[in-house]
């Protein structure tokens, strides 16, 4: 057994787990964090991502001792003050889910890649970097819809803020 | 997954300490395969010992032509890397090129050139580039490193620090992705360098793993050009059949690949 401590969400949370558990599990179980998902449990579907120290990861590729010492951010971190986070807010405006089992890896992803590439990213980045996140509903047309608009958004409001 | 017991290095001295302490240790890198494999008990080690925190072997660093590349630096880093894309622009979009982002984050190059995955795309460039992978105990030729399927010249215990090559003039990676994995059904890198060596390395095709083909170099070195490769002939015999593709098909591919490259660097 592993006693472990890390940041999640802003606030320091510790447990104690088998060093086998996985960081999903410890989020979901120990935690009691539901939002990230496990869809696949082969690391190819994403529903389980999550941020690790400011970058997207798979948490069900992850255990949890290895996360011990992070910044970690799951979807219930994203809105603030009762304010969905732009993403989640363009999600909704553009219909970008039907059954929403996918969505909080979707939209941490989608969160991931705009810091990363900020207001000029383009729908082929935005196509290509959504490899390793499937959605068996959508056929991606709307959650794409969905990033480039949050990232314009974004990136507008950044040039304001200046 | 089986029980383990994980620990956590802070320098590659103490890694060795804490897996020479163990029954069945291994080292875990990014583990982007390793847990995966451990999650469908394909992999039961006693012992891990992570060594994503060791500093000393993380960051690239690029004097003139000479690169050098720590082993834990991530899939992610190399990538992006303004350093590196001046002089080496092909192994930043191979490695741009690896799994998904989410996997790229916690991948490593020195990851998977210790576990040799035959359809990994890393195997290929070192072969190419003519790498040298350097370990805890000494320095091992590209060409002497890769040994089969999953195997390599690396003694138990032994840990990849670093890999260091010398940037080619011209260089390139082309590969056919599976459509459902993403690796390699076949992956070819080529390099050229300027006193007009060229090698050719194929990767996700040799049923022994990645390796260089022989007529391809010789027929670049005489005509650095797509063109050149077109009468080639590869043969299919050493390559491999799976449900996704023919030894044959592959055969053709390496040959497709082979150009695209070419034309690419």
């Amino acid at each position: 057994m592993a006693k472990i401590t890390m940041t999640v969400n802003g606030r320091q949370v510790s447990g104690t787990c088998d060093d086998r558990t996985l960081l999903v599990h410890f989020i979901r179980e120990n935690l009691g964090l539901t939002g990230t998902h496990v869809g696949c449990d082969t690391s190819q579907c994403g529903a389980c991502v999550i941020h690790m120290d400011g970058l997207s990861v798979k948490s069900c590729s992850i255990l949890a001792v290895q996360a011990a010492g992070s910044s970690i951010t799951t979807i219930e971190g994203l809105a603030k003050d009762g304010e969905l986070h732009p993403v989640q807010a363009a999600f909704k405006a553009h219909h970008g889910l039907q059954c929403g089992f996918c969505t909080p890896g979707m939209v941490m992803t989608a969160v991931d890649m705009i810091a990363r590439h900020g207001s000029g990213l383009d729908e082929a980045t935005v196509r290509y970097e959504l490899e390793g996140n499937i959605c068996r509903c959508t056929g991606y047309h709307n959650i794409v819809k969905a990033i480039l608009a949050a990232a314009a958004e974004m990136g507008g409001a950044r040039q304001a803020a200046e | 997954m089986y029980e383990t017991n994980y620990h956590r290095a802070s320098s590659v001295q103490e890694a060795v300490k804490l897996i020479s302490g163990a029954a069945e240790g291994k080292y875990l890198a990014g583990g982007m395969t390793l847990i995966a494999t451990m999650k469908q008990r394909l992999a039961a080690p006693s012992d891990l010992v992570d060594l994503r925190h060791i500093a000393e072997m993380k960051g690239i660093t690029v004097n003139g032509r000479s690169v050098r590349i720590g082993a834990a630096t991530t899939h992610h880093d190399v990538a992006s890397s303004v350093e590196l894309e001046a002089v080496c622009p092909a192994i930043c979009a191979l490695a741009s090129h690896i799994g998904d982002p989410h996997v790229r984050h916690m991948g490593t190059i020195g990851g998977s050139i210790a576990n040799n995955d035959p359809a990994a795309d890393y195997p290929a460039a070192m072969l190419a580039l003519d790498a040298t992978i350097v370990t805890n105990s000494r320095e091992i030729a590209a060409a002497d490193f890769f040994t089969g399927l999953f195997e390599t010249a690396l003694n138990d215990d032994e840990i990849i620090t670093a890999i260091a090559f010398e940037a080619p003039a011209k260089a390139a990676y082309r590969k056919f992705p599976n459509p459902a994995s993403r690796y390699a059904m076949t992956g070819v890198f080529v390099a050229r360098r300027d006193n007009g060596d060229v090698r050719v390395a194929v990767t996700g095709a040799g049923s022994n793993g990645v390796f260089r083909h022989q007529g391809m170099e010789s027929a670049l070195a005489g005509n650095w050009s797509p063109d050149a490769v077109g009468n080639v002939s590869v043969d299919a015999s050493d390559l491999m059949t799976d449900l996704h593709a023919s030894a044959a098909y592959r055969a053709n591919l390496i040959k497709v690949m082979t150009k695209r490259a070419v034309a690419a660097a």
